[in-house]
């Protein structure tokens, strides 16, 4: 059986450095997988990556998603077949809606013209289900939005795509205690079972609200261990010494 | 019969020109003899022959153009320009009257359309002179004149002379003193105390005649506490050799009146557009200037206000999209000649395929004006490499009671933003198309809904391949 997504010996650099030296990974359907690690040690570049930012070059290793090769696909591409990244990091973009971008971001998706009735119902809907006000729609894409209303739109964008594999890059961060909450029970109502659900993040807070049933430790480049729910728990005790140790003796 | 031209090959859609051969052509070149010609067949006073005549002395005294201008303005040729084409005799107020071919080619760029829709009155120009312009008669009942420029000066020539010139003098630069000599068609707007049109008059620009001078002369004077909206659009055939039009447009703007003039310029690439655009702003008036520049072989083009009473209020909205072998000389400039008077420009340029903007804006403060506000802002994006944008703002200030804000700033279509859209599933292309409409999207949202529709309409258009 072909898993929804394969990470296999992926190398990846920037510019001349190598970030990413030989990380595998498999997600399949209906999995929640968390990747934790230090500062730096390349969660975000691995998210790039995936979604085919061009910043980086990858030097080795393939990504299987649905059983074909993303490696030759333009980001676009691996979008519309059901990839998406909630960014660490999103961009603004002035002067352009958030109604405008996400009508022209869902008929991309679908490869059809939404008619503008269904598309505002579910659009609605959807901003109620995140809590996320109405005035929203009207403003321009992350431009001027707080760390919080930035994070909520990418799960509403999340939402509004219907995604068959998520990778949530520090979506938990910038979140107050009761949006971390209302967007995780987001995320739960769109999980399903055809879904793979990749969350990067630092804390175990996230985790509570969205179990994973797998854990990996992300140092320098490589999954050093992984592990059940039970890891994370671990890492918020102890931290990352006793992997970056493993990772130095390792290199 | 309209026939589109062979030899070129091009994404413009109103690069389609008429056979039909015009009922007088002047030949090629500039004298003293033309402009006579020009007067008589006009059958125009002494003073506007007179006024003719010294402005081609002033002309010829020029020993050529600025230093400061783009290098693409020394290849006007002024000895291979028809200076006068008269395609009709008549400025016709039904299109049935209007010949059809010409009919035909205002139909193709949906102004008579237009004009039923949502429009206060239509002027259509056709080379030299206008041969169609209508307002609705309630607005003719309340006193409102929307005429062409010729017709202005046979009917109002009281009122047409106590302006005309007065804002733009003929020394004022080298293509005023050329337009003062030949000019020929333009619009004629008159607005009474305290009438407020509050949907747009419209005038149209069409060159259709090769190696064609277009020298329109418009002259709005917006009586106290008045308000009226003008939009102009111009296109043109694509030919292999070069047209000019070279504009004058003079707005008094009187007390407590407004004047929003929005200008969709999208000459083909074989146009050079040398255009002196000036307004003067009384007390608590407010001007404004929407120019969109889009088509063209070189636009040089800077729609100036003039301060004059307290309280009076100047608004530039400059968009510029220059493509390959296009030079957009855009900007602004305010000159504050009064105390207690406000200014914003805000100008937004794009440059693709080697194309080149320019913002180029003037400010300045007369001594001893207290309290002048002003706030200029310059964004100009790059779409590829090979592009240029450049910045040229000037500032004389002279007082010390300003308060002046200065931003400018140049990016390049951000690798970052394009990937953050294509994530979203949408291909590269559209991923441009929608941060350009972003970018552009201040100037956008303040023109009426069809204008912006069209607007954004001829952005994509330019777009069109610039990616990928
Ligand atoms: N343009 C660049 N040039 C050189 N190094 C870079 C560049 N961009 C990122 N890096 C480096 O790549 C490494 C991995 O960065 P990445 O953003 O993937 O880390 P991360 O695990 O997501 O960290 P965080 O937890 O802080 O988000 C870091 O050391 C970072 O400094
Ligand atoms: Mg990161």
């Amino acid at each position: 059986m072909t898993k929804l997504l394969e990470i296999r010996e992926l190398h990846a650099s920037i510019g001349e450095k190598e970030i990413l030296k030989g990380l595998s990974l498999t997600v399949d359907a209906g999995e929640v997988h968390a990747i934790m690690g230090p500062n730096g040690s390349g969660k975000s570049t691995l998210a790039n990556v995936l979604m085919g930012s061009p910043r980086y070059t990858v030097t080795g290793g393939d990504v299987l998603f649905k059983g074909q090769s993303l490696l030759e696909m333009a980001p676009d591409e691996r979008a519309r077949l059901g990839l998406f990244l909630a960014f660490q990091y999103p961009v603004a973009i002035p002067g352009v809606t958030l109604v405008n971008f996400m009508r022209q971001a869902v008929n991309a998706r679908r490869g059809a013209e939404v008619p503008i009735r269904e598309f505002r119902e579910s659009l609605f809907k959807k901003m109620d289900l995140l809590k996320v006000d109405q005035d929203f729609a009207r403003r321009y894409v992350n431009d001027g939005f707080s760390g919080g209303e930035k994070k909520r739109a990418e799960m509403l964008q999340m939402a509004m795509l219907e995604p068959s594999m998520a990778v949530l890059d520090e979506t938990d961060s910038g979140l107050d205690i009761d949006a971390l909450r209302t967007v995780a029970e987001g995320v739960n109502a769109l999980m399903n079972p055809g879904m793979g659900l990749l969350l990067i993040t630092h804390y175990q807070r996230l985790l509570n609200y969205i179990k994973p049933q797998f854990v990996h430790v992300l140092v320098e480049g490589r999954i050093v261990t992984s592990g059940g729910p039970e890891l994370a728990e671990q890492l918020e005790a102890t931290g990352y010494d006793e992997y970056e140790a493993l990772a130095a003796a390792g290199r | 019969m309209t026939t589109a031209p062979e030899s070129i090959v091009s994404d413009y859609k109103f690069g389609f020109y008429d056979e039909e051969e015009a009922l007088f052509k002047a030949k090629k070149g500039l004298n003293a003899d033309i402009v006579n010609m020009i007067s008589d067949m006009k059958d125009e006073p002494q003073w506007m022959r007179d006024f003719r005549l010294r402005a081609l002395e002033l002309f010829q005294k020029y020993p050529g153009n600025p230093a400061w201008a783009s290098p693409i303005m020394d290849e006007v040729d002024f000895d291979d320009i028809h200076y006068f084409v008269r395609a009709t005799d008549r400025d016709e107020r039904s299109w049935d009257d209007v010949p059809d071919y010409i009919r035909n080619t205002f139909d193709k760029l949906g102004i008579p359309e237009a004009e039923k829709k949502y429009l206060a009155g239509v002027g259509a120009q056709y080379d030299s002179e206008v041969v169609y312009h209508n307002i609705r008669e309630d607005l003719e009942k309340l006193g409102v004149v929307f005429l062409g420029t010729d017709q202005a000066l046979r009917e109002h020539e009281d009122v047409f002379k106590e302006y005309f010139g007065t804002v733009v003098p003929p020394g004022d630069n080298r293509f005023a003193a050329l337009n003062s000599a030949v000019w020929s068609g333009g619009s004629y707007i008159y607005v009474p105390k305290g009438v407020k049109v509050d949907i747009p008059l419209q005038a149209y620009f069409r060159i259709n005649t090769q190696n064609m001078g277009q020298f329109e002369r418009t002259l709005i004077i917006a009586d106290e506490g008045s308000q009226i909206h003008y939009v102009e659009g111009c296109t043109a055939p694509v030919y292999s050799s070069d047209s000019l039009h070279s504009a004058v447009v003079e707005i008094i703007v009187k007390k407590n009146a407004r004047v929003r003039y929005t200008t969709i310029q999208n000459w083909s690439n074989n146009v050079f557009n040398l255009v002196t655009k000036r307004a003067v702003a009384y007390e608590n008036a407010v001007m404004e200037w929407v120019d969109g520049n889009l088509g063209s072989k070189l636009t040089t083009k800077f729609p100036s206000v003039y301060l004059m009473e307290p309280g009076a209020h100047a608004e530039i909205l400059s968009l510029a999209f220059a493509g390959a072998g296009q030079h957009q000389d855009a900007g602004g400039k305010v000159v504050h000649v009064a105390s207690d008077t406000t200014s914003t420009i805000i100008s937004k340029s794009l440059s693709k395929d080697g194309g080149r903007s320019s913002y180029r804006g003037l400010l300045k403060v007369y001594d001893g004006c207290e309290n002048v506000k002003s706030n200029v802002r310059c964004d100009a994006l790059l779409l590829d490499e090979v592009s240029r944008s450049d910045t040229y703002p000037t500032m004389e200030i002279d007082s010390p009671d300003v308060s002046i804000q200065h931003e400018a700033y140049v990016s390049k279509l951000g690798e970052d933003q394009l990937f953050y859209l294509m994530s979203r599933g949408m291909s590269e292309e559209a991923a441009a198309k929608m941060i350009v409409n972003g970018f552009v999207e201040p100037i956008v949202k303040e023109l009426p809904m069809e204008y912006a529709v069209e607007l954004n309409r001829l952005v994509e258009l330019q777009m069109e391949g610039a990616v990928g």
